[in-house]
């Protein structure tokens, strides 16, 4: 096994190209775990803890471009107010030891189903940076994921940033899991809205092959929320949303819960994340200063 | 392959490092530093915790490569030759050590808390340490010896 440390990203662009196989690493907290039990021995390890842009971000006209390597008690703490969702889910994240190391790139590149980054992604549009040595291109969220595991990317391509629109209107994120602290989601869900546009958008996570929307109930919010004049929810409209947002998933029997008791959950989630998004919107709690 | 990384104040080199390997058997077999812990070496159970640059991080997570440079401090670096440092010495008095094995991880994740957050509350102290894992004690006495670590922190500023 080699150990590739390149200096640069254009560095880590060639050396990808020329070890195709190479893993590359970043906080480690899920390669690492597979290399201590033996269960994967790539030929090289691409680490790019020496790239300083990952681990920055920065925000132009309204759109934060999150370097993929910058860990998510960074998020937590310095992006909060851009990325409300993707700031909640970092938090549901293992540890402290685990949100120091574990960011943003990694949990795509390593695109499990369970991923806590995911769902907010998808529901706030974000869109994945790649790079390799034939250039760059960016992959929306909603079309990263291609299976269990398996993720939009050539094999000389890296994870450069995520870019993501500052948070222009309530978001929020809910996870099912059997403790508090330190679990990998039984499902989880985000609600991202988007009031200047009439549109608001979801993720699912942990109930599917891979996370996924759920655009009919996208599509029933947004011909039925009155944004002007923002009235308290009929209790019709937040139980079909949640029926939709179950109905969009294709969870599995695991150890970890039932697809029955998944496709209630998500429902749980959805109504309750509505109801919360829905009340900070219309009492004006969601501006960034709040 | 060679790997040279500052550990407690001192530079430190460790060869024939296979470049898969975890920070924490570099600290613990090649350079002699038992006081982290190996048990889950999945960063679920804490007790490998070090700080890596500041940071504390599970060091069976980290890959000896990525610790190139780079400053480590394990639970051996917070006592000075004459005086245990303020959280041992609380983790002590309040007998939050059974076994032993949990200790070390505690005290690091102990330490950043304290050092962070002069007042932590009783939730906060929880979320800290929910990458600890302890078999024996039932936490109350850790949560105890948290307590006093930082209320001594607290008289002491």
């Amino acid at each position: 096994m080699e150990f590739l440390r390149p200096a640069s990203w254009p560095e880590a662009l060639s050396l990808k190209a020329e070890n195709p196989e190479a893993v590359p690493i970043a906080g480690g907290t899920d390669l690492m775990v597979e290399l201590n039990f033996d269960k994967r021995r790539p030929p090289a390890i691409l680490d790019l803890g020496r790239i300083t842009e990952l681990t920055e971000w920065s925000e132009v006209d309204g759109v934060v471009w999150l370097g993929a390597a910058v860990p998510y008690q960074r998020i937590i703490t310095e992006l909060a107010d851009r990325l409300p969702g993707l700031a909640m889910a970092a938090r549901t994240v293992g540890s402290p030891q685990i949100r120091n190391r574990g960011t943003v790139g990694g949990n795509l590149g390593s695109a499990s189903p369970a991923g806590d980054a995911h769902p907010p992604l998808l529901a706030a549009d974000a869109v994945v940076e790649v790079a390799s040595v034939r250039g760059a291109r960016t992959i929306p969220v909603s079309e990263f994921f291609l299976g269990v595991k398996r993720a939009a990317l050539a094999e000389d391509e890296l994870i450069r940033a995520v870019r993501q629109p500052v948070a222009d209107g309530p978001q929020q994120f809910s996870k099912v899991g059997t403790r508090n602290a330190m679990v990998i989601a039984v499902c989880s869900f985000a609600l991202a809205l988007h009031p200047a546009r009439g549109t608001v958008g979801t993720g699912i996570g942990s109930a599917a092959p891979t996370p996924r929307r759920a655009p009919a109930a996208e599509a029933l919010l947004a011909g039925e929320l009155d944004w002007q004049q923002p009235k308290p929810l009929p209790e019709g409209l937040v139980i079909r949303f949640g029926e939709l947002v179950a109905a969009a998933a294709a969870p599995i029997d695991d150890v970890r819960g039932s697809a029955a008791y998944r496709r209630h959950a998500l429902a749980v989630l959805a109504r309750r994340t509505l109801a919360w998004t829905w009340q900070d919107y219309r009492s004006g709690r969601w501006s960034r200063c709040a | 392959m060679r790997v040279n990384l500052t550990v407690n104040g001192e530079p430190r080199q460790a060869d024939d490092v296979w470049p898969g390997e975890s920070l924490l058997y570099v600290l613990r077999e090649r350079l002699g530093l038992p006081g982290s812990k190996n048990a889950c070496e999945q960063g679920e159970c804490g007790s490998c915790t070090v700080y890596l640059d500041d940071t504390p991080v599970c060091a069976c997570l980290v890959a000896a490569g990525q610790a190139e440079g780079r400053a480590v401090r394990t639970v051996e670096g917070l006592a000075t030759e004459e005086d245990l440092d303020p959280v041992q010495q609380a983790f002590v008095e309040a007998g939050a050590v059974q076994c032993g094995f949990c200790t070390p991880g505690l005290i690091v994740a102990t330490h950043d808390l304290v050092r962070r957050n002069a007042k932590p509350t009783d939730p906060e102290i929880r979320e800290a340490l929910a990458g600890n894992l302890c078999r024996c004690t039932g936490y109350e006495k850790i949560l105890d010896a948290v307590r006093l670590a930082a209320a001594r922190r607290e008289e002491a500023r």
